[in-house]
C-alpha cells in the first residue's frame, strides 16, 4: 500500500495529541492523528472524566444517604438506593459526547484520523495495523504521545476480582468490600467514591502517609473525612497478593502477615508511560530513566521527532500534555516557542479536594527562597458554613523579600475550582499585592485567597 | 530614607575632570552594593565607578559625554537609613552639570564646573514618598544571575514571537515583573532583534554617539590622514629561522618568564635598525616646524580591547634585552584589556607596531600615529613554497606592511630601515650580535 504523506503525524490522541492535532489543523498543517481506541485517550475514557462522573454520583448518593438520617438542614428524604450499570451507562454517555466531540473538532480542523495501532518503521514513517490493513504513514514531523498506564503488580495481575482504575469505573454494582493497594490521588478518589456509595473500603499503602506528594496540612482534612466515612486505611503495609480462596488481599504489616477480606482489589500503585510496543527499538531516542527524554521545545534526541505527555515524564497529567500539544504544533509551523510556563496545577478529587499549584512552602525553602506564608481556613469563610463545607484552607507561600507568589494551595469542598486563579496569579507573576488589592466576590470561598494573602502580608481582615 | 551621595572620584593623578562615557542605570532603578554605575574616561583610561551603597538612583548629574570635574555630584541614591548627604545635598537637583553646548566649536573649553550650592538649601525634605516599606522592596529590583524573568504569558508570547531573549530586558513592575511598557522601552531603545524565523526588511537606523574612547581614536585617525602623506613599503620577510629560535627559547624557557612571540624580536630589531636610522625613531611637530627626534626607543604596540584601540607604550626598548620586551608587553597588554593602564603607559610612544596575529591579513596600509613618522605593521604568518635554487621548499613567511611619513622620510630611507628589519628578522642572531 502507498505510504500517505502528512507534514505532522501525531500518535496518540489522547488530551495532548488531539490537542496537538487540532492546533496544527488551526495553523494549516497538514495533520494526521493514529490510535487505536476511542479517541480522548486515558483521560476521556479512563480517567479524568469518567472519574469525576462516578465521584459525582458518589456524593449525591451520599448526600440522600446524608438526608435520610437526622440532619441540620431539616430536610427528610428516604434511604437511597444506587443502580450501578446506570451509572456506568450515564457516564458512558458523557465520555460518548466528549469523545464524538474531539472527532469532530478534528475533522473541523481537516485532520485526518487513522483507527490502528501505529509502529515506527524508522524516524519519518510509521505502520498503522488498520483494520484494513497495513498503512504506511510518512511525515515530516511526529509527535510521539502514547501516554501511560497503570502499573501492573507481577503477583496480582490484573484480572477477575483484580482491577486496575480502568476496571473500578465499569463495575456492574458495588462491591461490598473493597481493597485498594496505593493511597495516591487515584486510589484515595475511587476509594472515597465507593465508600460513599456503600461499599467498606480499606486502602493499604506502603508509605506512612496518605497522598505522599502533598504535605501534612493539605493531606489531614482528607484524612479526617476517611474516618469519617468509614475508610480504613493500613499505612506503612506492603501487599502480598491474593489469599488461597482468592477472597481476600493478603498484607504484611510491621512484620505480621493479616488478609483482608476483599470483593475487588483495586490496584493504584501509580501509572507507567507507554513506551514499548510502538517501535521504539527502531528509533535513537535518549531516555530519562523510564521516560522519553524532551528538551524545552519538546524535542527528543531525533530531529523531527517530539514527545509529549505523561510518556515524557512527570507530573501526569492531561492539561500539561494540552499545553505541551499546543506548544509542539505551533513550533512545527514555524513559530517560536518555547517551554516556559510558570505552573501546573495539580488537583486531588479527593473529599475535600486539594489544589496546589507553584511551590509549597517547604519546596519554596529547599530552592533558597526566603519565603512568606499564611493560610486562611475556611471555617472564617462565609460561603464555606453556608455549604456545610468549614475543613480546610486556602494558603499563600510568597516571597519574602519581593513578595513573588512562589505557591498556592487549598484543600476543601470545591476547591478545584480555585486553579484558575491560582494558575492564573502564579502565571502573570503575581505579588502577594496583587491579590490582595482583587476584590474578590463576596460570599464565595474565593475570598479565602484574597484574605490569605492579606494574611501574608500581616493584616487579614476576617480573622 | 536618605540620601546618598556620589561624587566623581580623583580617577588618576592630575586629572581634574573626566568624561562620562556611559551610565549603567537610570533613575529610578533599584542598585546593588558594588553595581557599577558609571564609566567615565580620562585621556586614554577608562574608569568604572561602582556604587558604595545598595539603593535607588533619584537623580543622574550628568549626561553622557558630558566633561564633569572631580569631585563634584553624579548621582544620587535613595537610601535606607541616614545617607551621606548634608543638607545641601538633599536639595532638588536643579542644576545639574550643564552639557557643554559650546563645546563643538570650543572644544579645549573646560565645562561650566557645577555648583550645587547655588540654591538656598531647602529644610530637610525627605522623598515626599510615603508608601509602606514593602512597595520600595517589590519594585524593579535588579534581577540576579540566574533568576527566571517574571513576566506575563502575553508578555513572554510577544517577545518570543519578536526573538527577544527576556533575560535581557530589565522588568519595571513589581517583583521586577516585565511588562508590556518595558517590552516597548527595548523594542524602542534598539534592542529589538529582527522578527525570529521570517527574513523582513530592517528599516531600524540606530544613532550611536562618538564619544569616549571611539571619538580619540576617530580624532586621532582624521589628523593623521589628513596630515601625513605617507608612503606605503611592503616586503616578506623569511622568518623560519626566527621561528625555530624562538620556539627553541620558548621551550626551554624558564617558568618565571612570559612566553616569547614575534614582538620582542621585532623590537630588538627595530631598535637596532633605528641605531642606523635615528629619524625613524621621531615626532614631527609640523606646527612648529621641528622634528624632535629621540634617543630612547618608546615603541607602542597597538592593542584592542573591548572599548577600542588603545597603545600602550614599551618605554626605553634599546636599554630592554629580549625576554624583558615580553614581559613588558605582556603587562601592558593586560593592563589595557583591564582598563587599568595608567596615562603613562598610553602615551609618549616615539615609534609603532600594529599587529593582528593570525587576523593580519596580508598586506595593512597602517595609519602613522601621529605625531610619530613611521609604524610598522605585522602581516600574519604562513607557509608559502620559496625556489632555493633547484627545487621548492616550504618557508614560514610573514610581510611588514610598514607606512612612513614621506615629509620626513623618503622612500629610499623607508626601504633601507624596512630592508635592515628584514634582514636582521631572517638572521636572528645578527639581533644579539653587538656591534
Amino acid at each position: 500500500m502507498d505510504a500517505i504523506r502528512c507534514k505532522l503525524l501525531v500518535i496518540g490522541a489522547g488530551p495532548g495529541g488531539y490537542v496537538a492535532a487540532i492546533r496544527a489543523g488551526q495553523l494549516g498543517l497538514d495533520t494526521i492523528i493514529v490510535d487505536a481506541e476511542a479517541l480522548g485517550g486515558t483521560c476521556l475514557n479512563v480517567g479524568c472524566i469518567p472519574s469525576k462522573a462516578l465521584i459525582h454520583a458518589a456524593d449525591e448518593f451520599e448526600k440522600a444517604t446524608h438526608f435520610a438520617g437526622d440532619n441540620p438542614l431539616g430536610v427528610s428524604a428516604g434511604k437511597p438506593k444506587i443502580e450501578l450499570a446506570k451509572t456506568v451507562a450515564w457516564k458512558d454517555g458523557i465520555v460518548n459526547r466528549l469523545t464524538t466531540g474531539v472527532g469532530g473538532l478534528l475533522k473541523k480542523n481537516k485532520v485526518r484520523v487513522v483507527e490502528g495501532w501505529a509502529s515506527f518503521i524508522d524516524g519519518k514513517s510509521v505502520t498503522v495495523k488498520t483494520k484494513d490493513g497495513d498503512q504506511r504513514i510518512r511525515a515530516e514531523n511526529i509527535i510521539i504521545a502514547t501516554g501511560s498506564a497503570p502499573v501492573e503488580l507481577a503477583f496480582l495481575k490484573f484480572g477477575g476480582d483484580v482491577i486496575s482504575s480502568t476496571g473500578a469505573l465499569a463495575l456492574p454494582a458495588v462491591p461490598k468490600k473493597m481493597a485498594i493497594i496505593g493511597a495516591g490521588y487515584i486510589g484515595l478518589e475511587l476509594g472515597i467514591a465507593y465508600a460513599k456509595l456503600g461499599a467498606a473500603v480499606t486502602i493499604v499503602e506502603a508509605m506512612d502517609k496518605i497522598l505522599p506528594t502533598y504535605d501534612k496540612d493539605l493531606t489531614r482534612p482528607v484524612e479526617k473525612r476517611l474516618k469519617a466515612l468509614g475508610v480504613e486505611v493500613i499505612l506503612g503495609a506492603k501487599a502480598k497478593g491474593l489469599s488461597k480462596d482468592r477472597k481476600a488481599l493478603e498484607i504484611e504489616i510491621d512484620g505480621k502477615d493479616k488478609a483482608i477480606p476483599a470483593d475487588k482489589i483495586l490496584v493504584t500503585v501509580g501509572r507507567r508511560p507507554v513506551t514499548e510496543g510502538w517501535g521504539r527499538e527502531n528509533l535513537a531516542l535518549d531516555m530519562d530513566g523510564r521516560f522519553i527524554r524532551i528538551d524545552d521545545h519538546c524535542r527528543t534526541s531525533m530531529k523531527g521527532v517530539y514527545a509529549i505527555g505523561d510518556v515524557t515524564g512527570e507530573p501526569m497529567l492531561a492539561h500539561r500534555a494540552m499545553a505541551q500539544g499546543e506548544m509542539v504544533a505551533e513550533i512545527v509551523a514555524g513559530e517560536n516557542r518555547r517551554w516556559d510556563k510558570a505552573a501546573i496545577p495539580a488537583i486531588c478529587f479527593t473529599d475535600p479536594e486539594i489544589v496546589s499549584a507553584g511551590m509549597s512552602p517547604d519546596e519554596a525553602k529547599a530552592a533558597g527562597f526566603e519565603i512568606k506564608t499564611a493560610m486562611f481556613p475556611f471555617s472564617a469563610n462565609g460561603r464555606a458554613m453556608t455549604m456545610e463545607s468549614e475543613d480546610g484552607f486556602v494558603r499563600v507561600v510568597a516571597r519574602a523579600d519581593n513578595h513573588l507568589v512562589l505557591g498556592l494551595q487549598a484543600v476543601g469542598g470545591g476547591v478545584a475550582e480555585l486553579s484558575a486563579a491560582f494558575g492564573l496569579a502564579l502565571e502573570m507573576g503575581a505579588v502577594l499585592e496583587d491579590i490582595a488589592g482583587t476584590i474578590h466576590a463576596h460570599p464565595t470561598q474565593g475570598e479565602a485567597l484574597q484574605e490569605a494573602a492579606l494574611r501574608t502580608l500581616g493584616h487579614a481582615l476576617h480573622i | 530614607m536618605g540620601v546618598h551621595v556620589i561624587k566623581l572620584p580623583d580617577v588618576g593623578e592630575g586629572v581634574a575632570e573626566a568624561e562620562l562615557v556611559e551610565w549603567m542605570v537610570k533613575e529610578g532603578e533599584n542598585v546593588s552594593e558594588d553595581q557599577v554605575l558609571a564609566a567615565v574616561m580620562t585621556d586614554k583610561a577608562t574608569v568604572e565607578i561602582p556604587s558604595p551603597v545598595e539603593g535607588k538612583v533619584t537623580w543622574l548629574g550628568a549626561a553622557i559625554g558630558d566633561v564633569v570635574a572631580v569631585g563634584s555630584q553624579i548621582i544620587k541614591l535613595e537610601v535606607d537609613g541616614a545617607g551621606n548627604a548634608g543638607p545641601e545635598d538633599a536639595a532638588p537637583p536643579a542644576e545639574k552639570p550643564k552639557k557643554p553646548a559650546a563645546k563643538k566649536t570650543e572644544e579645549k573649553k573646560p565645562p561650566p564646573a557645577p555648583e550645587p550650592k547655588t540654591e538656598k538649601p531647602k529644610a530637610e525634605k525627605p522623598q515626599t514618598k510615603s508608601a509602606p516599606v514593602a512597595a520600595a522592596a517589590i519594585s524593579g529590583a535588579p534581577r540576579k544571575e540566574g533568576e527566571k524573568p517574571l513576566a506575563s504569558p502575553a508578555v513572554r508570547k510577544r517577545a518570543l514571537d519578536a526573538g527577544v531573549d527576556l533575560r535581557r530586558v530589565a522588568g519595571g513592575g513589581p517583583a521586577g515583573r516585565i511588562t508590556h511598557d518595558d517590552l516597548d522601552a527595548y523594542f524602542q531603545s534598539g534592542g529589538a532583534a529582527p522578527a525570529g524565523a521570517s527574513r523582513v526588511a530592517d528599516i531600524s537606523v540606530k544613532e550611536i554617539p562618538v564619544i569616549g574612547l571611539r571619538r580619540k581614536i576617530a580624532e586621532k585617525m582624521t589628523v593623521s590622514r589628513s596630515r601625513i602623506p605617507d608612503i606605503v613599503y611592503v616586503e616578506e620577510i623569511d622568518v623560519t629561522a626566527l621561528e625555530d629560535l624562538r620556539s627553541k627559547l620558548n621551550a626551554e624557557k624558564s617558568a618565571d618568564r612570559s612566553k616569547l612571540t614575534l614582538l620582542p624580536f621585532l623590537m630588538r630589531a627595530m631598535a637596532k635598525a633605528i641605531a642606523d636610522q635615528p629619524q625613524m625613531n621621531s615626532l614631527f611637530d609640523d606646527e612648529a616646524g621641528t622634528v624632535r627626534q629621540y634617543g630612547g626607543v618608546h615603541i607602542g604596540v597597538a592593542a584592542q580591547t573591548d572599548g577600542g584601540l588603545v597603545v600602550p607604550v614599551v618605554k626605553h626598548v634599546e636599554a630592554r634585552g629580549l625576554w624583558d620586551c615580553a614581559a613588558e608587553i605582556a603587562r601592558l597588554a593586560d593592563a589595557a584589556k583591564s582598563g587599568s593602564a595608567s596615562r603613562e603607559e598610553l602615551s609618549g610612544s616615539t615609534i609603532t607596531i600594529t599587529s593582528l596575529g593570525a587576523l593580519g591579513g596580508i598586506v595593512t596600509t597602517p595609519v602613522i600615529n601621529h605625531p610619530e613618522v613611521a609604524i610598522v605593521g605585522v602581516n600574519k604568518m604562513r607557509v608559502l613554497p620559496q625556489w632555493d635554487g633547484s627545487q621548492f621548499i616550504p618557508r614560514k613567511m610573514m610581510n611588514l606592511s610598514c607606512a612612513f611619513d614621506h615629509r620626513i622620510i623618503d622612500g629610499w630611507n623607508a626601504a633601507v630601515f624596512v630592508q635592515r628589519i628584514k634582514s636582521l628578522l631572517e638572521n636572528p642572531a645578527m639581533i644579539f650580535i653587538e656591534d
